[in-house]
């Protein structure tokens, strides 16, 4: 019984690890072969997370990776979509508003850290 | 020079250029990301799993992992350690969470020189304003669409 459960945990790391590291080669390939920059590959990861959960294909991998599905950029468009589809639910409003409610945590966590480092690190301790 | 003739000197010249460049390790460079970006995700699993213990569920779950991570990633970006391990992972650095993290604390640090408003404020959403502009536009249609269907 409690061999199962450790099983299945161990399972679903080696999924994540596996999806996750795999996002990250499609984008490792974009990039070696286009020598797009690391802006515009976040901005179309996010899209294709955003167009993958629209169609309902994005959804079947967070339920069999979890974080590897998640974690990558992808997984911050397939919140803004999810959210836009529930908000939909609820009339017009949500359905435009929906996206970035359920972005917001991750939009602020980032401002709010951003700015705190940005108070401790100044850019001379940047070591290159 | 003006013209097809300065555009054919500048095809000779990247012609000539990549010529000299070092052949990109494509197949490293995917392992490192492979590895590097899989990691982080597990990572992400861990709190998961630590936080569903904790009791929380759904949308407060996939959220407080998502912060958590980008915390991180803020804090190795301040003190210089997200930009080493950026430089052998590739992609595996950037596509993940952490990388947003990274691609907004790094020039809020960077331009902190030029004040508070202009420099840190400003330039903090140079890749994120790009990311959260085509995010919230995207979302917006797909919610309308999605309301009509």
């Amino acid at each position: 019984m409690l061999g199962s459960e450790i099983l299945s945990i161990l399972l679903m790391y080696i999924k994540a690890f596996t999806v996750g590291g795999a996002i990250c080669v499609i984008a490792q390939i974009i990039i070696n072969l286009t020598s797009l920059t690391s802006g515009k590959i976040l901005v179309f990861f996010m899209l294709a997370g955003v167009v993958l959960t629209a169609l309902g294909l994005y959804q079947p991998l967070v339920d069999f990776a979890g974080a590897g599905a998640t974690v990558p950029i992808s997984g911050f468009g397939y919140l803004l979509a999810n959210g836009a589809i529930k908000g939909a639910e609820k009339g017009l409003f949500y359905a435009v508003t929906g996206s970035l409610s359920a972005a917001s945590a991750g939009v602020t966590a980032a401002v709010v850290f951003s700015f705190i480092m940005s108070l401790l690190f100044h850019s001379k301790t940047k070591r290159s | 020079m003006t013209g097809r003739n300065a555009r054919n000197c500048n095809k000779n010249y990247l012609k000539y250029v990549r010529a000299l460049d070092p052949p990109t390790k494509h197949f490293k460079n995917c392992l490192a990301a492979f590895g590097v970006g899989g990691l982080i995700c597990t990572i992400g699993q861990f709190f998961r799993y630590m936080l569903e213990y904790a009791g929380l569920s759904g949308d407060e779950l996939a959220g407080t992992v998502s912060v958590i991570l980008i915390f991180f990633g803020c804090l190795l970006t301040g003190l210089g350690v997200y930009d080493r391990i950026g430089r052998h992972a590739g992609a595996g650095s950037i596509v993940p969470i952490t990388g947003f993290a990274n691609s907004v604390t790094s020039p809020a640090i960077e331009f902190n020189t030029e004040g508070y408003i202009y420099g840190t404020a400003a330039k903090m959403f140079t890749v994120a304003g790009a990311i959260i502009v085509y995010g919230v536009f995207s979302g917006a249609i797909v919610g309308i669409i999605y309301y009509l269907l």
